[in-house]
């Protein structure tokens, strides 16, 4: 559509009369030779957009070229083909996962609810205590305790999932004639909270304890790390909003409730945001190191069980990406969905 | 104006100190256990007479394992991958990072979501293993015959690191460069004695992560890596641990010492580096973790 002249003309003092303005004549060359402009500056500019490359190529071979693969979900199961020469098979793989009814039907909805349960659990336990521990950093005045305090909580969180998982192994390992059972087991059976054989036979063998021992090794590892972010959000309230509180005769408990909580709310939106996102995003590592067939009951999520299914022997791709595919897309949802419901309501959002 | 308010404060403040104490016992109670365990006797643990010190002492499962060639191969395949793996990792997103933070870069909202959506939705692990396979195809083929450089180049980047990056980035002053390509500095100048120097904290943060999840690496090194002599040494202690929880070969090894001592001598072998520079790291993983922890 042709634009009103008036916006092209400039009038010229000089010689007084009517010229292009010469920036719309550059915008129009701009507009018309949109790709060859984009081209002219990327040429001039080419050192900037080199220094992409290498991330970007990272990020496409390896993150973007497994969502490709993902598709096999949908193709026959070929493992020796690529999924290009694939058959479509449709939504099969899904329907055998959601409705069959079979087995594999019932592990699959039992891997889907584990997950929820586990990360639920630790959505409920995990996230309030580095909220509890920042504050009880913060009675702690003295800076040299205080170091030694926080020292000792971040420790764990620097140690590898096999290391803690290794220590958890042996803390609770099952007893033989030979040797006796592990020390915290022992600890427990001493205290009467678990009886003689079911710590004689190792808690890691027992479902009903998986989720627990997941649970507390999480707590263990993460609380102090995850406290930081809470501490320093106390640490930056000003004083004098606590004297002002004092001045209107607020007690400790007032305090919390209507300095330190409105001060520190955002951030924990936004943590609350990133683990609800998370929900779903499992920590598969260490729940592989933890499990055995004993406790997949309690234990399997649908990455261990994807797992299972296409990479340990059986071979059957197409079900475990179908698996995953589900797995990945409601955890994105849940990403995408806390993001917004955070965004209306706070006013915080994260992405 | 020192008030009855005192109580609650006082009771809070016992309350704080109490179960701060017992928590960071129970931090520490775990390794200090390993720690005595492993220099124990082999009926003091067997029975459980260890709790907190270590009794009857002997160093036989320690000097057993330093004596280990597959033990030392592990560790230095570790520090290979460590090593190597955080410079390229630090590399290629310090380069993309610095890219992503100039206004001027052309389709920048289209990279920054092509980063983030990594974040929101991954494939999984059988699509990833996958990939991987077919990628050790490709190495093999241009003749990269050792698994460990498809690990170092493969894995471990993160898109949250690059956007700690990048937002230290964005805050540096533009003045500043502007500054510096007046005087005639090229964009890798730049870069490397502006914008660098001015965010050393995250870098260094960044890298510290960097670092420890090379170091921590487990998972995809035990799929990938089908030589024993290429494992790292996350992939010995776990195989060891196996191989002890295995009812066949439950049975001590020695009989000076107990088949626990020497798994957590092994623990405590990996975790000793990580300790020595804890101390140092500690404050820029605070620090890191407010730069760019929430995003407005």
């Amino acid at each position: 559509m042709k634009v009103r002249a008036a916006d092209f003309l400039v009038y010229d003092q000089e010689t007084g009369t009517y010229r292009e303005d010469p920036e719309q004549v550059v915008r129009d060359d701009v507009e018309k030779h949109h790709w060859l402009h984009v081209g002219r500056t990327i040429i001039k500019d080419w050192r900037l957009y080199l220094m992409l490359v290498p991330m970007l190529l990272v990020f496409l071979f390896w993150r973007y070229f497994p969502m490709y693969e993902l598709l096999s979900c949908f193709k026959v199961d070929h493992s020796v083909l690529p999924v290009s020469q694939q058959l479509f098979s449709g939504f099969s793989y899904f329907r055998t996962l959601l409705f069959a009814g079979d087995g594999l039907s019932t592990q699959f909805w039992r891997a889907l609810r584990n997950t929820f349960i586990i990360s639920f659990y630790g959505l409920c336990f995990g996230f309030p205590i580095p909220i509890i521990l920042a504050l009880f950093f913060n009675e702690v005045k003295s800076n040299a305790a205080r170091s030694v305090y926080q020292v000792l909580t971040y420790l764990p969180k620097f140690m590898s999932t096999v290391v803690m998982t290794s220590l958890v192994t042996m803390l609770v390992k099952q007893g033989a004639q030979t040797t006796n059972m592990g020390v915290i087991s022992q600890l427990m059976v001493n205290l009467h909270l678990i009886p003689y054989e079911v710590g004689q036979g190792g808690l890691l063998n027992q479902p009903s304890f998986f989720r627990s021992l997941y649970e507390i090794s999480g707590i263990w590892e993460g609380a102090g790390y995850d406290s930081i972010v809470f501490f320093s959000a106390i640490i930056a309230i000003s004083p004098t909003s606590y004297e002002a509180a004092q001045i209107d005769g607020a007690n400790k408990w007032a305090q919390m409730r209507y300095v330190v909580l409105p001060s520190i709310l955002s951030t924990i939106v936004i943590m609350l945001i990133t683990r609800i996102g998370g929900l779903l995003n499992i920590g598969y590592e260490k729940v592989m190191l933890l499990y055995n067939t004993n406790t997949y009951v309690t234990a399997d999520v649908v990455s261990t069980l994807a797992y299972r299914y296409g990479m340990e022997g059986s071979g059957q791709v197409g079900l475990a990406a179908a698996a995953e595919m589900m797995n990945n897309v409601i955890g994105m949802l849940l990403v995408l969905g806390s993001n917004f419901i955070a965004r209306k309501a706070t006013n915080t959002s994260l992405y | 104006m020192k008030r009855k308010l005192e109580v609650t404060e006082l009771i809070f403040k016992i309350i704080s100190y109490t179960l701060l104490t017992i928590f960071a016992l129970a931090c520490l109670y775990p390794f200090i256990y390993a720690l005595s365990s492993s220099i124990s006797g082999r009926h003091a643990v067997e029975y459980s007479e260890v709790v907190l010190l270590p009794k009857d002492l002997q160093f036989e499962a320690f000097s057993r394992m330093f004596k280990n060639n597959v033990f030392w191969t592990a560790y230095s395949n570790t520090l290979f991958i460590t090593l190597y793996g955080t410079i390229w990792s630090l590399f290629s997103s310090i380069l993309g990072a610095y890219a992503l933070s100039k206004k001027r870069l052309l389709f920048r909202k289209f990279f920054n979501f092509f980063l983030v959506f990594t974040m929101w939705f991954s494939a999984g692990i059988v699509p990833q293993y996958l990939n991987y396979i077919a990628t050790r195809k490709v190495f093999q083929g241009v003749g990269i015959m050792d698994d460990k450089w498809l690990v170092v180049i493969a894995m471990g980047m993160a898109a949250m690191n690059i956007i700690l990056l990048r937002n230290a980035f964005e805050g540096v002053p533009s003045e500043i460069e502007e500054a510096a390509i007046v005087d005639g500095a090229t964009e890798m100048q730049v870069l490397s004695n502006v914008y660098l120097p001015m965010s050393k904290s995250t870098i260094a943060t960044v890298a510290l992560f960097f670092a420890i999840s090379r170091w921590n690496g487990y998972f995809w090194a035990r799929q990938m890596m089908g030589n024993p002599n290429e494992h790292p040494l996350q992939v010995f202690i776990r195989l060891q641990l196996e191989r002890y929880t295995d009812p066949d070969i439950m049975t001590g090894w020695s009989e000076v010492y107990a088949s626990d001592s020497a798994i957590y001598a092994l623990i405590i072998c990996s975790i000793v580096p990580v300790l020595i520079i804890y101390p140092f790291i500690q404050k820029y993983f605070a620090k890191g973790t407010n730069v760019g922890g929430v995003k407005e």
